[in-house]
C-alpha cells in the first residue's frame, strides 16, 4: 500500500480524525491501567502533549479511560509523552505540600537514536534513515531484547517504532517499574559497551575473561555484521572507511603483519615505520579487494594475536562492536520522571505513527511502510467493500448491547492499516493480563487474612 | 535508692523463637523486664567487648588467625557468643548459649542509646558493631549462614553443586577474580539484581533471570553493607527518641558515662606540665616523635612558618607532651620571626589562636590532642601543607626516601610499605617506633601520637615493662562532671554506678 504524502500542515485537521476514530483508547487504558492491580496507578500517571504552536503542557492527568478520550479529543495534542507514576494526582500537583509530590514507579525505558551512529553509518547521516542503515536497529533489538530478558529476567517488553529514526523499548514488569534511579542506572551500564565522544577513537575496549554478557551480544552481532557491515556499509570498500577500521586495529599487529619484510627500516627510525607497515596493509588490500577476504585477514591476525595474549587482542570483536552494538542514552533510562513519547502517539515531522513492533517480523519491518497519520485516514473514508458491510453487520447483530457508534468506532481502525499494530499491542496486552490475574488473588487473598 | 529492687517496666515476650539463632541482625528491640544491674553490667561488658575489636583491628588484620583468637578468648571471658554451637549443650559452668544470645541482643540495643548522639559516636559505634558482626558471621557454619539469610529477608540461597558445575565457564569468565578452582572452592549464593547494583553496573558478576551469582566472600560484603545502612538508620531513629530515654534518671548518667567512655585516652592532661624544655624539643624531635609530627617540627624549622593544619596538628601535640602556654607563645613566636612574620603581626593573629588551643579564648574548650584516627581521616593535606599523617598522606616513594634519609633499615622500609599499601597506617607507624627504638616487638597499640611519644620515653629511660598505671595520666575528672545537671543527683544516689564507672575507667586506662 503506497504511503499518502503527509504534510504536516495538514495535521491541524486530521489530528481531530485520529483522535476520534483511530487511537486505540481502549488497548491503552488497559495498558496503563495495569489490570487494577495498585490503586490510583492510571490517575496518577503524568502524560504531557505538545500543542498546536510548539506549546507544552505537563502533569495532565486523567481519572478514567473516558476523560483521557473527552481531553484529547479537546486539545488534539501533536505530541504525547507519558510519564511516571506519582504520589498524587499530576495535575494536583500544585496543591500538594512542597517536596511531598514525587514520581513514584515507571517503566524502565530505553531510547535507540540513529544519530548516535553517525560516526560509522556512511550511508545516511543525522534524521536520515535508509534500509542500510536501519540493520543497526535491529541489531540493537535483537542484542537488547536476548539481554533483558535472559539476564535481567523481565518478561514484559514492548518494542516501539519513534516514528522517524529510532525505536524505544518499554519494559512492563512490576519489577521493572519500581526499580529505583540507581538501579536503572546500575542496568543501563551493564547493557553499554560504546562509550566516547567525537574525541574517542576507539569506544569499545574489550579485557579478559569476556563476560558472557558480551560473548552473547557478540554471537547477534556477528549474525548480521558481513550483511549488514561488510556489505552494505561497505566499511573495508572506500578507502576513507577502511581507514577508519585500521585506525581501530592495534599497531603491532601491523607491525607483526610485516615484520620479516621492514625490519631493517624499523630500525632506522621508529615513527615512518608505521606508516610504512599500515600501507603494507593496505598494500594487501590492494591485492584483496573483497571486503569479506579482507576481513578474514583481519581476522586472523586477531587469532594470531590471542594466542599471545597481549593487550588488544580482541581488536577484531572491539571493531565489530563498535560498528554494530546498540548505543543507547543512559540519561533516558535513568530517571524515574523522564518523559517517553507515547505508542501511538504521531510524530509531526514524518506523520507516521509510533507502532509497536512484532519481534516474530523483526527481519521485515520496514519503518517506510508504517502507516501514517494521512494515509489511515484516507483509509478510513474509502467506501466499504461488500464483505466489509457483510461483517460488520454480523457484528452488530451480535453486539445488541453495545453502543453502535462505539462498536462503529472499534471497528474504525479494523479498517485500517493500523489493525495489525493495534492487534501486536493486544497480543502484548494478553500476556501481561495473565500476570495481573494472579496479583489481583494474591491480593485478596491477603486481605483474608485480616 | 537501691536499683536492684526497681526494675524497668517492658512487656514480656518469648524468647526461644529470637534467640534460635546465633547471630542477630539487631531488627527488633528487647521486649521484657530486666533489672538495672542487668542492664549495666550488659551494657559494660559489651562496650568492653567493642573496645577490644578497636584495638585488635588496629593491630592485627581482621580475621587473621591472631585477631580471631584474641576476639574469641575476650568474647569468652565477657560471657559473650564465641562459638556457634551445633547444640543447645548445657555447658558445664557459665551462662547457657541463650543467656549469652538474650545478653548480647539487650547490650546492643543498650549501647544504641548512649552511642545515637553525635556523629563520631554513631560511627564509631557503627565500625566496632560491623566489624564484631563480620567475624561472627565469618564464624558461621555455611547452613547457619543461610539460616541467618533468610531470616533476616535477604533471599539469598547457595546454588547446588551440579548448578555451579553447569555454570562453571559462565562463572569463571564473568569476573577475572576467579578460576575453575576458586568457583569450586566457594559457595555461591543467588542474589537478586536489585540487591548487587554496583557488581552489576561494572559488569563484573554473573547474570541470569534476573539473578546474580555471587561467591561467599562477596556476599558478605553485600551482608555487612546491609547491617551497616540498617543500623545507620536506627541510630538515626533512635536518636530521636532519646529525650524520652534521658527523662529516666536512673538511665542518663549511665548512658552519659558510657558514652564518654569510648574516648579512652585523650592526653589532655596537664600533668606533666613544664617537664619539657624549649631547648629539648629539637632533639626530642629526632627520637621521640612519631613521624608525621617530626615531619612538621622539621618544616617549621625550615620554613619558620605552618599553616593552620599543621599549628593545630603540632599545637596541640606539644601540649600534649607538656609544653605550659609560655612555652608554646615563646615557641611558636620565636620561629615564625624568624620568618615573614614580626612581632607584632604575631601578637596579633597567632597568638590567638595558640590561646585558644590551650582554652584560654573564645568559648574556653580544652582542645584535645588530635589521635591517629582524626589525623588519618580527616583534613588532609593539600600542596604547601605539612601536617597529616606520612603514612597515609605521603606518595611512597617520597615515605621511602625520608625513611632512609632518618636511617630506617632496606628491609624495615619494605615491611613499612607493604602495611601502608594493606591501608595499615597505625600499624606502620608502630612498626617505624620498633625500627627506631630497637626493639622486637612495641607492646602497645598505637592510636595516638602523645601516646608515641610517651612509650618512646619509656623505652629511652629504660624501662619497658614499668606498670603503666604508674605512668598514664589519671583520667581526667573534668570528663564526669561534663554530664549535664542530672549528675549531681546521679552522684548522691549511685554508689552501685560509681563502683561501675570506676572499674569502667581503669578497664580503659589499659588500652
Amino acid at each position: 500500500m503506497p504511503a499518502s504524502d503527509y504534510d504536516s500542515a495538514c495535521l491541524p485537521d486530521i489530528l481531530p480524525l485520529y483522535y476520534r476514530r483511530l487511537f486505540p483508547f481502549s488497548q491503552y487504558y488497559r495498558w496503563l491501567n495495569y489490570g487494577g492491580v495498585q490503586k490510583n496507578y492510571f490517575q496518577n500517571r503524568e502524560f504531557s502533549f505538545t500543542l498546536k504552536d510548539d506549546i507544552y503542557v505537563r502533569y495532565q492527568s486523567f481519572t478514567t479511560q473516558n476523560e483521557l478520550e473527552k481531553e484529547m479529543q479537546k486539545m488534539n495534542p501533536y505530541k504525547i509523552d507519558i510519564g511516571a507514576i506519582y504520589s498524587h494526582r499530576p495535575n494536583q500537583h500544585n496543591t500538594v505540600k512542597s517536596g511531598t509530590f514525587q514520581a513514584l514507579e515507571k517503566e524502565l525505558v530505553f531510547d535507540i537514536d540513529m544519530t548516535d551512529y553517525d560516526d560509522v553509518r556512511s550511508c545516511c547521516s543525522a534524521a536520515e534513515i535508509c534500509p542500510k542503515c536501519w540493520t543497526l536497529m535491529t541489531i540493537a533489538i535483537r542484542v537488547l531484547d536476548r539481554a533483558l530478558r535472559d539476564d535481567f529476567g523481565f518478561q514484559h517488553l514492548l518494542w516501539v517504532y519513534s516514528g522517524r529514526r529510532g525505536v524505544h523499548c518499554w519494559v512492563c514488569d512490576e519489577a521493572a517499574r519500581k526499580l529505583s534511579v540507581a538501579a536503572r542506572s546500575a542496568v543501563a551500564e551493564y547493557l553499554s559497551l560504546v562509550k566516547g565522544g567525537d574525541e574517542t577513537m576507539k569506544k569499545v575496549v574489550l579485557s579478559d575473561p569476556i563476560h558472557p554478557f558480551i560473548r552473547e551480544s557478540l554471537v547477534v552481532v556477528e549474525r548480521y555484521f558481513p550483511l549488514y557491515a561488510l556489505q552494505d556499509q561497505d566499511i573495508l570498500g572506500r578507502k576513507e572507511s577502511v581507514d577508519k577500521v585500521l585506525a581501530l586495529t592495534p599497531e603491532d599487529i601491523l607491525f607483526r603483519t610485516c615484520s620479516r619484510a621492514n625490519s631493517s627500516i624499523a630500525q632506522a627510525n621508529s615513527s615512518p615505520q608505521f606508516i610504512s607497515l599500515k600501507s603494507n596493509l593496505q598494500q594487501d588490500f590492494q591485492n584483496e579487494k573483497k571486503p569479506e577476504n579482507r576481513w578474514n585477514l583481519l581476522k586472523d591476525q586477531a587469532k594470531r594475536k590471542q594466542a599471545t595474549s597481549k593487550k588488544g587482542q580482541h581488536f577484531e570483536k572491539e571493531i565489530m562492536l563498535q560498528y554494530c552494538y546498540p548505543r543507547l542514552d543512559v540519561n533516558v533510562s535513568k530517571g524515574v520522571n523522564h518523559l517517553l513519547k507515547s505508542p501511538f502517539s504521531v510524530h509531526p515531522k514524518t506523520g507516521r505513527i509510533s507502532v509497536p513492533i512484532d519481534l516474530k517480523e523483526l527481519e521485515t519491518f520496514d519503518p517506510f511502510a508504517v502507516p501514517t497519520i494521512s494515509m489511515i485516514c484516507e483509509e478510513l473514508d474509502r467506501p466499504r467493500t461488500v464483505e466489509e458491510e457483510d461483517k460488520s453487520e454480523e457484528t452488530i447483530d451480535k453486539e445488541n448491547e453495545k453502543d453502535a457508534a462505539e462498536s462503529r468506532k472499534i471497528r474504525d481502525y479494523k479498517r485500517t492499516s493500523l489493525a495489525k499494530y493495534v492487534k501486536c499491542f493486544d497480543q502484548f496486552l494478553d500476556v501481561m493480563a495473565r500476570s495481573w490475574k494472579g496479583e489481583l488473588l494474591r491480593k485478596s487473598d491477603l486481605q483474608k487474612d485480616f | 535508692m537501691q536499683f536492684s529492687s526497681r526494675t524497668k517496666k517492658f512487656t514480656t515476650n518469648s524468647q526461644t523463637e529470637l534467640y534460635s539463632h546465633p547471630l542477630l541482625f539487631y531488627v527488633q528491640p528487647p521486649l521484657e523486664n530486666i533489672s538495672l544491674v542487668e542492664f549495666e553490667t550488659f551494657a559494660v561488658e559489651r562496650l568492653k567487648l567493642l573496645k577490644t575489636i578497636e584495638n585488635l583491628g588496629v593491630s592485627y588484620v581482621k580475621l587473621s588467625d591472631q585477631y580471631i583468637k584474641k576476639l574469641e578468648a575476650e568474647s569468652k571471658a565477657l560471657n559473650f557468643l564465641y562459638r556457634p554451637e551445633a547444640d543447645d549443650r548445657k555447658p558445664l559452668s557459665g551462662p547457657t548459649e541463650q543467656e549469652k544470645r538474650r545478653k548480647d541482643h539487650i547490650s546492643h540495643f543498650i549501647l544504641r542509646l548512649a552511642y545515637c548522639q553525635t556523629e563520631d559516636l554513631r560511627r564509631w559505634f557503627i565500625q566496632q558493631e560491623v566489624d564484631l558482626f563480620r567475624y561472627r558471621f565469618n564464624d558461621l557454619y555455611p547452613k547457619q549462614k543461610l539460616e541467618f539469610l533468610h531470616r533476616n529477608n535477604l533471599q539469598y540461597d547457595t546454588i547446588s553443586v551440579e548448578e555451579k558445575k553447569a555454570l562453571q565457564d559462565k562463572l569463571v569468565s564473568s569476573s577475572y577474580a576467579f578460576s575453575g578452582i576458586t568457583v569450586e572452592d566457594q559457595d555461591f549464593y543467588k542474589v537478586p539484581f536489585q540487591d548487587a547494583l554496583d557488581l552489576v553496573r561494572l559488569r563484573k558478576v554473573y547474570l541470569k533471570a534476573g539473578y546474580v551469582y555471587i561467591p561467599h566472600q562477596e556476599i558478605v560484603t553485600i551482608v555487612l553493607n546491609d547491617f551497616r545502612t540498617r543500623l545507620s538508620k536506627a541510630l538515626a531513629l533512635t536518636a530521636r527518641s532519646l529525650p524520652a530515654v534521658h527523662s529516666d534518671e536512673r538511665l542518663q548518667p549511665l548512658l552519659n558515662h558510657l558514652s564518654h567512655a569510648y574516648v579512652g585516652q585523650d592526653y589532655s592532661n596537664q600533668k606533666n606540665v613544664g617537664k619539657i624544655s624549649l631547648e629539648q624539643i629539637d632533639s626530642l624531635s629526632g627520637k621521640s616523635f612519631p613521624l608525621c609530627m617530626r615531619q612538621i617540627h622539621q618544616s617549621l624549622r625550615e620554613n619558620h612558618h605552618l599553616r593552620h593544619g599543621g599549628r593545630m596538628q603540632y599545637g596541640l601535640f606539644l601540649k600534649g607532651i607538656g609544653l605550659s602556654l609560655e612555652q608554646a607563645l615563646q615557641f611558636w613566636r620565636s620561629e615564625f620571626i624568624k620568618g615573614k612574620v614580626d612581632a607584632d603581626k604575631f601578637d596579633k593573629a597567632y597568638a590567638y589562636s595558640i590561646r585558644h588551643m590551650f582554652g584560654k579564648e573564645g568559648k574556653r574548650t580544652d582542645y584535645t590532642p588530635y589521635s591517629c584516627m582524626k589525623v588519618i581521616l580527616s583534613n588532609a593535606p593539600s600542596q604547601g601543607d605539612y601536617h597529616g599523617c606520612p603514612f597515609r598522606h605521603s606518595d611512597p616513594e617520597l615515605l621511602k626516601q625520608k625513611l632512609q634519609v632518618y636511617k630506617v633499615s632496606p628491609s624495615g622500609i619494605i615491611q613499612i610499605l607493604e602495611l601502608i599499601k594493606g591501608m595499615h597506617y597505625q600499624l606502620a607507624c608502630q612498626k617505624y617506633f620498633e625500627l627506631t627504638h630497637n626493639v622486637e616487638e612495641a607492646s602497645f597499640s598505637l592510636n595516638h601520637p602523645n601516646q608515641y611519644f610517651i612509650e618512646s620515653q619509656k623505652v629511652l629511660a629504660g624501662g619497658r615493662d614499668i606498670k603503666r598505671e604508674t605512668d598514664a595520666p589519671q583520667k581526667p575528672q573534668e570528663n564526669s562532671t561534663k554530664a549535664p545537671s542530672a549528675a549531681p543527683e546521679a552522684a548522691a544516689n549511685t554508689q552501685d554506678v560509681a563502683e561501675m564507672t570506676e572499674e569502667l575507667d581503669s578497664f580503659f586506662q589499659d588500652a
